[in-house]
């Protein structure tokens, strides 16, 4: 050994083996994926039996899931409900977490500090303690088996992340730049369009895009709540789980069905999104 | 165009012991380049920002023209600023950065277009105008932030350091500029910088501040012939003045030799410290105020003479006198000279005021 100091990743073996042990990890990651893709696109009876990669593929599955049975929640109205829960609570969570993150951050207000604790405090408690409550509440207000009881959730659930995450992003804005607007006579309204959402844009498609995320892939309240109208896809998925016969292949099709929204959304948004995060984790 | 008033104007920063700008009064007159000059802490951006209304005032008030502006939102002060960083809108076109302001006073599109050509033209901007401020030069820039300020023709310039991001050579071009594009324009303007020369050269008058105060505010001349006080000597003037604390035994010492004044109207021993201009002094051979040579800097027009003075005492704290010399200048560092005062004299009570300005030699 020489007595130079050589820090990890230096040489050329480790690093290979490093390289080696990510992609097993990597792997490790993206097999249930695969296995899922792979289940989707077989008959159940091959599904169910030994697990084999030798199988010729087909597309019924897909049709199974997607094909509509009267009485029963069908895939059209299942991604109809979610797409219109998860766009409105986002669009609110923006119009109202924009401004909430301009107060706490270019001209903060006092006690910004407690006011972020606030909102990151309402994160504390495990949802499952205060479902009770919320189920009632539902109830009495009629707002159970309804997609407002969801946006309204799904609004609450993701407003004190989007405020922080954007909070982040607007710290990034040169204050002079918000100053000069304000001397060249732009409104409140003004300097905010034309001067910080031109600047944090990707740091808010990033938060839009989780807020997506999170509410797309949310469970626990949409079948607590929406036990019997107005489902939301994590719901038809668990719907094509049958007591009768087998249901891994079917179930496998459902699942990638509803990860595909996600994916191509995370997909297109991938270079703003990592830019937007990163810009956020460094702050 | 208008006068702009600061009456008692008074800025607390919250958790600090002194206001950032402590009671400033300070008349600026309609169409006049006013300087705030200090160094860093000394209050002139705060100043200067109260101005702006991006600072609320804690105390006193502000008034433009006639009005009172102290509670206005600085988008309704009628004002304009250019940001030491410029702070263009980087997604803007720099066509869009200077009409901007105009835009939010809902002026149509095409006398819109007019002033910002107009003002373009001023500036040498014109082949730029559909490029984004990431794609210009800093100088550009620069010009780009004071076109944006020129097309709202408002009553006052705000120029917080504009030149501080831009090289030496180009610094002082663009000085130049501005001081005749201000001078063209007649808009009363309030300019802060750090640097002396440059508040010298472009203010018609320079306000001089320290820790929040105000120390003085006069024309140019004045300020380097009669400084207020120690602080104003010594800022004031590249080189800076020879600012000396004296032995006094009746009579005012430096290094055991007096310093005898002309009749100046100042009693000799309340003098604490003298202050002279390097152009105020020579070496001379037979001068009683002895020293060695440290460093010799020849400017080609005008040569710098770094003088340790003896002080026959190893233990006090050494003194150093600039003199400037016409060129050729034979000395060399190590060598022994004299000090001779030639020019004129500051003296300074133990307060720092100047207290008088007179002849004076170096008696042995």
């Amino acid at each position: 050994m020489s007595s130079e100091v050589v820090g990890v990743g230096e040489r050329r073996w480790v690093n290979g083996l490093l390289g080696l042990a990510a992609w097993f990890v990597g792997a490790l990651y993206f097999f249930p994926i695969f296995w899922m893709i792979a289940n989707s696109f077989k008959e159940e009876a091959v599904a169910n039996a030994d697990p084999t990669l030798s199988f010729s593929p087909t597309l019924d599955r897909y049709r199974d899931v997607t094909g509509e049975t009267v009485g029963l929640l069908g895939f059209s109205e299942a991604f109809g409900n979610s797409i219109r829960v998860v766009l409105a609570s986002t669009v609110i969570v923006l119009v109202l977490a924009i401004p909430a993150a301009y107060a706490l951050s270019i001209y903060p207000i006092k006690k910004w500090r407690d006011v972020l604790f606030f909102f990151i405090s309402t994160k504390f408690l495990p949802l499952v303690a205060s479902i009770l409550p919320i189920w009632i509440l539902a109830r009495e207000l009629d707002l159970l088996n309804t997609q407002r009881v969801l946006v309204i959730l799904y609004t609450a659930m993701n407003l004190p992340l989007a405020v922080w995450m954007l909070r982040s992003f607007f710290q990034e804005v040169p204050k002079e730049l918000v100053e000069a607007a304000e001397i060249d006579g732009a409104s409140l309204f003004g300097q905010l369009r034309s001067v910080i959402l031109p600047i944090a844009g990707p740091g808010i498609a990033a938060t839009a895009l989780l807020c997506v995320i999170f509410a797309w892939n949310e469970y626990f309240f949409a079948v607590q709540l929406n036990a019997a109208d107005a489902q939301t896809v994590p719901i038809w998925v668990t719907g094509n789980v049958s007591t009768r016969g087998n249901f891994i292949a079917k179930l496998s099709a459902a699942s990638v069905l509803a990860s595909l929204p996600v994916v191509i959304a995370g997909w297109v948004a991938q270079k703003r999104m990592i830019r937007g995060l990163a810009m956020g984790a460094i702050k | 165009m208008a006068s702009v008033t600061y009456e008692q104007a008074t800025r607390f920063y919250s958790g600090t012991e002194r206001p950032a700008v402590d009671s400033l009064d300070l008349d600026i007159v309609d169409g006049e380049l006013l300087v705030l000059v200090g160094p860093s802490g000394s209050g002139k951006s705060t100043a200067l920002r109260m101005l702006a209304g991006l600072e609320p005032l804690d105390g006193g008030d502000i008034m433009i023209g006639d009005r009172n502006v102290s509670a206005v939102r600085p988008r309704d002060r009628d004002i304009a600023m250019v940001f030491q960083n410029y702070a263009l809108y980087p997604q803007m076109t720099v066509a869009e950065n200077m009409g901007f302001a105009l835009k939010q006073q809902k002026v149509p599109k095409d006398q819109r277009r007019e002033k910002v050509l107009e003002a373009a033209k001023i500036l040498d901007l014109e082949p730029y105008l559909d490029r984004k401020p990431k794609n210009l030069s800093g100088g550009q820039r620069q010009r780009v932030a004071m076109g944006r300020a020129i097309v709202r023709d408002p009553a006052v310039f705000l120029m917080d350091e504009p030149l501080s991001n831009l090289d030496a050579k180009l610094r002082v071009q663009t000085r130049t500029q501005l001081a005749e594009l201000q001078q063209r324009l007649g808009v009363t303007t309030v300019y802060v910088t750090h640097d002396q020369v440059e508040a010298m050269t472009m203010g018609h008058r320079v306000a001089v501040l320290k820790d929040g105060i105000l120390q003085q505010c006069d024309t140019p001349g004045t300020l380097y012939h009669s400084p207020a006080n120690r602080f104003v000597a010594g800022f004031i003037g590249s080189p800076a003045m020879n600012v000396l604390d004296v032995d006094n035994d009746g009579a005012p010492r430096l290094a055991g030799v007096e310093v005898r004044l002309a009749d100046g109207g100042v009693e000799p021993a309340t003098v604490e410290a003298v202050g002279f201009r390097p152009e105020a002094a020579t070496l001379a051979d037979g001068a009683p105020l002895r020293g060695r040579i440290r460093t010799v800097e020849d400017l080609g027009s005008e040569v710098f003479v770094h003088v340790q003075i003896a002080t026959g005492d190893a233990t006090s704290e050494q003194v150093d006198v600039v003199v400037k010399m016409p060129p050729p200048f034979a000395g060399q560092p190590d060598d022994t000279v004299g000090v001779q005062l030639t020019g004129e004299l500051h003296t300074f009570d133990a307060e720092g005021t100047r207290t008088a300005t007179t002849s004076a030699q170096f008696v042995a």
